[in-house]
This record gives structure tokens, C-alpha cells and sequence, in this order.
């Protein structure tokens, strides 16, 4: 069983890391938000997997700070990239966003 | 009992993994923001959900169980708002694009 | 399997730490950056050092992500015009980073023949405590003056913080960054989670007597909660002035050494707790630490007072 659990965390670990490509080519910033919310997504089901195996009910707090602290990240980058657009497009689109 | 319980197990936790193998798929594949916003969402509900379900028969407890639905709870529940908070940071972004 | 799984983790580890320092946008590094935080924190679950994979998560997506947000949207004005380095600096940085890392890489793969650990006399002696967590009991017990100076720690960079305010803004109100739109569905956020996070931080606090948590883990989850509801606009920013904001902030390290002055005397030795008494002092410091190290920790993100206030 251990085995089985340890396959399906290997292979949402892979999944997620794999979402990351999204902030390499072609996103924007709304897709960079989408990465971290699919990783945080991940992280709690890893560890949830990992609470089993391991036989720690602790990591299940670990789940649980993740989750919750996952949405106040979520509002720090949203209000950030606002700002930020907000900013690029009052000095107006002559310089480079991406400098 | 305790075959049928891991073969319940296997059986939900796989699913839910395989949510989450499409999710990634269609966050690289699909075409525009709100289309990968929309693949992303199943992560939280389905995805984890079922993770979340297989797992309860090796909680070993009652009360681990709960806990364990409690976090997928404070998961859908978060992920729904910050789904929405997202999105309309996205159709900002198109309107000035 | 278990092996797999760790090797995974190890190379995505070393991937998104790399790419967290080649990345050419900030706010991408920044992203990147809180991801690599989390995969740490697997790892050290993976290590079974739980404790700190909590402290891990509290602090990493938490907190230092706004800290570093903030600082991004601060540097954006001068982000335009990067300075180039003089590579003389570069080298010079490069080298004492290289000297660094050997020494680290030499530790951890040289190690001394006969390893010295302490761990087992601290499990034999902790029912002392009447703590069941080892890491609590090294903590409060053990190493208790190193506890007690990292919280003052904390109020001393809060000091610093401030001090970065001009002269005539000194005790006025920290200017911080309100979310840009008013967003109802924000605002319903911050509504329905601080509750839910609230209680899950006196959770982590009360049960880091016996299972991994603790006063940090719990007072960072605090802040975060509390910066929540002051982005969203439902709360106002204390102005640093402010008589009850500065007692938040101190009543943590104040009780902590007024509970270790009382061991000179009823022991006789400083941060010393008299005998069967152990447990209810730890609990108690660690209840008024939970409240600063939130209120601390909040106030840095917040950032140095921007506005005149007047009562």
C-alpha cells in the first residue's frame, strides 16, 4: 500500500513541477498565479499522502498551514500584479515591462 | 475488510491522481487565461477531493479523517474565492492588452 | 519507491532553486521563489523534522512572500535602470559564495567518526518538562536564553524598520499598500478565513507543547491573518505610536524574562522554573509569545510609518 501512495505522490510532484513551464513560455501574469495556486494545490496532496505513509499525523498540520496560508499568498500576488500593471501603464507602455 | 478498503483506496487515490496528470496537461496545453483557470479548479475540487476520499480508510482514526475533510474543505473553499479573485485580474489584463 | 519519490523531490529542488536566481523578471522570481519554499518544506518532512516544515510553511508563504512582494512593488521605480556591478564585486561575491558552500559541502560529507549527539539524554530527562515535544523541550528547557534573545531579536529588526521613517513621521502610521481594486469578493475572504486561521493558530501554539507546532508557527499564521484583513480594508493600520500596539509587541519577551528573573530566585538560577511548575510557565510564555511574535511579525510586513498621525 506504502508503495502505491508513494507512486501517486511521486507522480502529482511531477504533475505540478510540470505546470510550472507555464511561467516559462508565453504567460502572463494572471498564468504565474495559476502556477503557484496548481503547486499549493499539490503541496497539500502530497503531504496528505505523505501523512499516510509516513504514519505522522503532524504532517497533516503541515497540509492544513499550507492550505490556508495558500489563499493569502494568492492575494499578496493578485494585489501585487495589479499594482504593478497599474504602475507600468501610468509611466506609460514606452519602456520595457519585462525590465 | 482490509482488502476491500486498500482496493477502495487505490481505486480513489488513482483517479485523483489522474486529475491532476490532465489538470497539468490542459494548464500547458489550453489556450488562454479563463480556459486554464477553468482546468486548474478541477485540481482543487476533484483532484484532491478523491485523493482526499481514497485516504480516509487509512486515517485510522476518526477524528484524522475529519481532519483530513477539513482541509480539503479549507482547499475548495479558498481555491473557489482565489479562483474568482484571478479571473478578474485576468479580464483587466485583457481589457488593457 | 520512497527512494523515487525523494530523488524527485532533491532534482526539483535544485531546478526551482536555480531558476529562482536566473529568473530575469522579479515578480517571477518572487513566484518561483515561494514554490521552492514549499518543496523545502516537503523535504524537510521527508526528513522527519516536522517542526520545522511547519515553520517552513507558516513563514514561507506567509509572510516572507509579502515581504518580498512589497519590496518589489517599491523597487519598481528604480527597476527600470539596472546599475550594472562592477565585476570585481561580482568576482569577489562569487568566490567568498564558492568558499561558503565548500566548507558546508566539506561538513556535511566529512562528518566525525563518532557522531555526538545529545538527543538521547534529552529524551530521557524531558518527562521532567512535562512536555511531550522534544523540539519544545529544547527549546524552553535546554536552550532557553537562545529562545529568548531571537524574540528580542524580532523587536530590535521591527526597530530597525521604523527607524527607516523620517525624523517627523516617528510614531506615525505605516502606509500600506491597500488592495487596488475594492473587491467584494476579497472583502468575503477576509471575512470567512481570519476565523478559521485564528483558531487554527492557537491550535498550532497549544498543541506544540506535545506534537510538532509552537509559539512561531502559530504567531506567523496570526499575521498573516491579521495582514489579510488589513489589505482588504476591513481593518485600519495601527499607527506605531499606538500604547496598545507596543505592548502586543513586547509582552512576549517581558514575560519570558520576567519568568527567568524568577528562577534567580526561587532556584536560583536565571531561566530556571522551579520544580512541578515547568510545564504552566512554558505554556504561559509561549501563550504571550504566539500574540508578539504575530503582532511583530505583521508590523514588519506593514513596513516603516509613511503618514503623519495625530489622535
Amino acid at each position: 500500500m506504502n508503495e502505491f501512495l508513494y507512486l501517486a505522490a511521486t507522480v502529482v510532484l511531477a504533475m505540478v513541477a510540470l505546470g510550472l513551464f507555464r511561467i516559462l513560455y508565453g504567460a502572463g501574469e494572471a498564468d504565474r498565479l495559476m502556477s503557484a495556486q496548481l503547486i499549493g494545490s499539490g503541496g497539500v496532496a502530497v503531504l496528505l499522502l505523505l501523512s499516510v505513509t509516513m504514519a505522522s499525523s503532524a504532517i497533516v498540520d503541515v497540509a492544513l498551514l499550507l492550505a490556508l496560508l495558500a489563499a493569502f499568498a494568492s492575494v499578496a500576488f493578485v494585489s501585487t500584479a495589479e499594482e504593478l500593471r497599474a504602475s507600468v501603464s501610468e509611466s506609460e507602455a514606452g519602456d520595457d515591462p519585462d525590465s | 475488510m482490509t482488502l476491500i478498503l486498500d482496493v477502495f483506496t487505490i481505486a480513489a487515490v488513482t483517479v485523483g491522481v489522474f486529475f491532476f496528470v490532465i489538470a497539468a496537461l490542459a494548464f500547458l496545453r489550453f489556450p488562454d487565461g479563463l480556459t486554464r483557470l477553468h482546468a486548474l479548479t478541477k485540481v482543487d475540487n476533484v483532484g484532491l477531493g478523491l485523493i482526499v476520499f481514497g485516504l480516509l480508510p487509512q486515517a485510522g482514526s476518526v477524528m484524522g479523517a475529519l481532519k483530513l475533510i477539513c482541509v480539503w474543505l479549507l482547499v475548495q473553499f479558498s481555491g473557489a474565492i482565489v479562483t474568482q479573485l484571478i479571473a478578474r485580474s485576468t479580464r483587466r489584463e485583457g481589457q488593457e492588452a | 519507491m520512497a527512494s523515487v519519490f525523494d530523488v524527485t523531490l532533491v532534482c526539483l529542488i535544485l531546478a526551482v532553486g536555480a531558476w529562482s536566481t536566473f529568473a530575469r523578471l522579479t515578480f517571477s522570481a518572487i513566484v518561483i521563489f515561494i514554490v521552492y519554499g514549499l518543496l523545502l518544506s516537503l523535504a524537510w518532512v521527508r526528513l522527519a523534522a516536522v517542526d520545522v516544515a511547519l515553520t517552513e510553511a507558516a513563514i514561507g508563504s506567509g509572510v516572507t512572500g509579502m515581504l518580498l512582494l512589497n519590496a518589489v512593488a517599491r523597487l519598481r521605480s528604480t527597476d527600470a535602470a539596472p546599475t550594472p556591478s562592477r565585476s570585481s564585486v561580482n568576482i569577489a561575491a562569487g568566490v567568498f559564495c564558492t568558499l561558503i558552500t565548500a566548507s558546508l559541502a566539506g561538513l556535511v560529507l566529512v562528518p566525525p567518526q563518532v557522531p555526538v549527539s545529545l538527543a538521547p539524554s534529552v529524551m530521557e530527562s524531558l518527562g521532567q518538562s512535562g512536555l511531550g515535544n522534544p523540539v519544545a523541550g529544547v527549546l524552553f528547557v535546554y536552550r532557553s536564553l537562545d529562545t529568548l534573545l531571537e524574540k528580542v531579536v524580532l523587536v530590535l529588526a521591527l526597530i530597525a524598520v521604523w527607524s527607516l521613517a523620517p525624523d517627523g513621521l516617528w510614531g506615525g502610521k505605516p502606509a500600506l499598500r491597500p488592495f487596488p481594486q475594492r473587491d467584494s469578493v476579497l472583502i468575503f475572504l477576509a471575512r470567512t478565513v481570519p476565523p478559521i486561521g485564528i483558531m487554527v493558530g492557537i491550535y498550532m501554539f497549544w498543541v506544540g507543547a506535545d506534537e510538532p507546532g509552537g509559539a512561531f508557527q502559530g504567531g506567523a499564521v496570526l499575521a498573516a491573518m491579521w495582514i489579510l484583513v488589513m489589505i482588504a480594508g476591513l481593518a485600519a493600520v495601527p499607527p506605531t505610536s499606538s500604547h496598545a500596539l507596543r505592548l502586543a509587541l513586547i509582552v512576549g519577551p517581558v514575560v519570558f524574562l520576567a519568568i527567568g528573573i524568577l528562577g534567580i530566585f526561587l532556584t536560583g538560577t536565571f531561566l530556571a522554573y522551579p520544580e512541578g511548575y515547568a510545564k504552566p510557565l512554558i505554556i504561559a510564555i509561549e501563550a504571550t509569545l504566539t500574540v508578539s511574535i504575530g503582532v511583530t511579525l505583521a508590523m514588519h510586513v506593514v513596513g516603516p510609518p509613511e503618514k503623519e498621525w495625530r489622535s
